[in-house]
């Protein structure tokens, strides 16, 4: 049990006011003077990512028009507008954020001892989850702004600068068909990260209906169930996916598809069987009794009352997941097994980097780094957020 | 224990069979076959009904795959369409390579991961814990196969100290002395290693540091502080030999992910083992050779759960099985 605490004051130091002018300066600050890490960190977040948004405006504003329509041609595409739609949340995102610290909402005690604002506040003291956060955020919102900052169309083949080293112009150097890397890099960012959120999605989804439909169904459903997650477990994972892939030679435009969907149903068992061993552990416990002693019916028990409770597991299991479902995609890509050129994420680059590794080092190094970066961030995420959502590691 | 080992054994018959059957299916539907790689464009239809028939390829999917469950009862394998050698045989000359490799990975990660967890679990909080934690979690985020090119790239190709990939030396082998010959061996598997293992050991460390934190917490070691022990003796003598029972059902667990991982590093380092292997059979759907791998990689699957129970129970007395 977590101690009721009472709700202090919270303080609102003056010097948080600067966060108005410049988003994630005011939590620096005043994390600075506190000596509070969570505040030093945050504001280092938020100054990143005020960083990229000031990026994309002062690279991708003057010739928007371009972004929005020559590059497909003269159509309008769809990628620069969620690029632009991106921006505008960001922007009031970090705003938000900054005017939160500078105007604290007053909570009533009920409110501050809720689990959810305990959560926050737990999650918020540790630095590193806060890291993983930020650092997640960031690259999310670098693929997500890719038509903006990119300097370069990613797949425009240009015979001049061939492999030519990192400078001011090239930032990560170009490739041996002369494409500028850091362009590629910011687009195989998007597909990257959105293989593993979709991904996970996908198995969240799977696992957590196929855990709850073998806690609630007992008896031989949950005997036949358990058997088949205990069969797709005893296949390693990286294995099944290469035969799969290998086999099937996934072709053409919806090859990112087809990949998304064969790694996300191969990826669920590890979360039917949290959720089913946490449901049988519900299933006796005093809140479901009394739910059924209140006539409800099983569907709702199941989604109002059991589904929820299990959630918070099943989030940290995603956040970890992600950095493990890339990694994955960067291993088939890495064998040419991944999405199909001329679309690129971060293995099918290294993948390409591999040849030249002589004579291009970057070409390898830079995506490599990348998927460090972002599978390191959501690991730190995860662990932040176990330690936040499990009340027994609470206060240790 | 001997009947709980026997039972655990039975029950991974109908998992290979499972495992088996579905690989078996997915070659089948997959488009394609291998007899297409044999195929000219000036082959009568005679020619191409010959080379169907000599890999049984004409018959029913059904019959086929009753055949296969069939000889499989036998330990009976069939023979690599491609290579046109028993299956046993071919994997019988990978599984050793790929054995050595993990074994040798395995003997280096835990002693150095049990290590760095000690240290970081002892000092919670402290500077050197959060360094650790932090350059641990950089390697356990690192995917191998870019390890093992950024290796490659210093080592090989920048400083020139050890071998680019392969078993031994392709030309001066067989001229070496005894001991030359193991140096070569041994330098061959320097990077390999270090690129499969390092994700491992950083792992390791984590669940070690973890279970460490866990064990401090029990009464037991507040009371052997409590009589004056050392803190040394504390820790070396009552916390971590506790900590490390958890740890060793992570080694039984660790060699069928080490297995996996070989995939993409023997692939690097051109290994000669099982990892490679099933990489080309799937490539060439070489059917009696794949299923021949994911046979021998799900045995590994379910040694490695048996070693870890087994291994759990002789360290710890608490534990009885049946």
């Amino acid at each position: 049990m977590t101690a009721i605490v009472k709700n202090r004051e919270v303080q609102a130091p003056q010097v948080t006011r600067v966060g108005l002018v410049v988003p994630g300066l005011g939590h620096l600050l005043a994390g600075l003077a506190d000596r509070a890490g969570g505040a030093i960190i945050t504001g280092v977040g938020l100054l990143s990512l005020d960083a990229a948004l000031l990026w994309a405006a002062v690279s991708g504003f003057p010739r928007l028009h371009d972004v929005l329509f020559s590059a497909s041609g003269g159509r309008l595409a769809i990628h620069p507008i969620i690029a632009l739609i991106a921006w505008l949340v960001t922007l009031i995102a970090v705003w938000w954020a900054s005017y939160r610290r500078a105007f604290p909402r007053q909570l009533t005690d009920a409110e501050f001892n809720s689990n959810t604002q305990v959560s926050l506040r737990q999650f918020y003291r540790s630095q590193t989850g806060m890291l993983g956060l930020y650092g997640a955020l960031f690259l999310v919102v670098m693929a997500l702004l890719a038509p903006l900052i990119a300097p370069f169309e990613p797949n425009m083949v240009s015979l001049t600068p061939k492999e030519t080293p990192p400078s001011w112009l090239y930032l990560m150097g170009t490739d041996h068909f002369g494409r500028d890397l850091f362009s590629r890099v910011l687009y195989g960012g998007r597909i990257s990260l959105s293989i593993g959120f979709v991904a996970v999605g996908i198995a969240a989804t799977i696992g957590t209906s196929v855990g709850a439909l073998a806690a609630f169904g007992g008896g031989w459903v949950d005997r036949g169930l358990m058997w088949f997650v205990d069969l797709l477990l005893s296949l390693p994972r990286l294995v099944l996916l290469l035969a799969i892939t290998g086999l099937f030679r996934l072709k053409g435009a919806e090859s990112l598809f087809l990949l998304i969907a064969i790694l996300g149903l191969t990826g669920w068992m590890g979360v039917a069987r949290i959720v089913r061993s946490q449901m049988l552990s519900f299933k006796e416990q005093d809140f479901v009794q009394a739910a059924r002693a209140l006539g409800f019916s099983d569907v709702r028990i199941l989604f109002r009352h059991l589904i929820p409770n299990a959630l918070s597991p099943v989030i940290v299991y995603c956040s970890l997941a992600i950095g493990s479902t890339m990694l994955t995609e960067a291993g088939l890509s890495f064998l040419g097994l991944g999405v199909s050129p001329p679309t690129s994420t971060w293995g099918s680059i290294i993948n390409d980097g591999r040849d030249l590794l002589i004579n291009a080092p970057w070409i390898a190094t830079f995506p490599g780094l990348c998927i460090v970066a972002a599978v390191m961030s959501f690991n730190l995420l995860g662990d932040g957020l176990r330690d936040a959502l499990d009340p027994k590691l609470r206060g240790s | 224990m001997a009947r709980y080992i026997l039972r655990k054994l039975l029950l991974a018959i109908p998992l290979i069979i499972g495992v088996v059957t579905i690989i078996f299916f997915l070659v089948e539907l997959s488009p394609g076959n291998v007899a297409d790689k044999f195929f000219t464009p000036d082959m009568t239809p005679d020619v191409r009904a010959l080379i169907v028939h000599k890999y049984g390829l004409d018959q029913p999917m059904m019959v086929r795959y009753l055949l296969m469950l069939k000889n499989l009862a036998t330990f009976d394998f069939g023979v690599s369409m491609v290579q046109e050698r028993p299956v046993f045989d071919v994997i019988m000359q990978a599984l050793p390579n790929t054995l050595l490799l993990s074994t040798v990975t395995l003997i280096v990660i835990f002693p150095t991961g049990i290590l760095l967890g000690t240290l970081q679990g002892v000092r919670q909080g402290s500077v050197s814990d959060t360094g650790i934690s932090l350059t641990s979690l950089f390697f356990y985020s690192m995917p191998s196969f870019w390890l093992a090119l950024m290796l490659q790239l210093l080592f090989t190709l920048h400083w020139h100290i050890l071998p680019t990939s392969g078993l031994h030396d392709t030309v001066m082998y067989d001229f070496m002395s005894p001991t030359q010959k193991l140096v070569d061996r041994a330098e061959h598997l320097i990077l390999p290693g270090i690129a499969m293992g390092l994700a491992s050991a950083a792992g390791t460390a984590r669940y070690m540091r973890s279970s460490l934190l866990e064990v401090i917490r029990q009464d037991y070691i507040r009371t052997a502080r409590a009589k004056g022990l050392p803190e040394r003796t504390v820790i070396g003598k009552h916390a971590v030999r506790n900590a490390l029972l958890p740890i060793i059902t992570l080694m039984g667990l660790s060699l069928p992910f080490l297995f996996s991982g070989s995939v993409l590093i023997e692939y690097i380092f051109a290994w000669p083992g099982m990892g490679r292997l099933i990489v080309n059979a799937i490539f060439s759907q070489d059917t009696p050779l794949i299923i021949g791998c994911f046979f021998v990689f799900t045995l590994v699957v379910v040694a490695g759960n048996l070693l870890a129970d087994i291994a759990y129970a002789m360290v710890d007395p608490r534990i009885q099985y049946d």
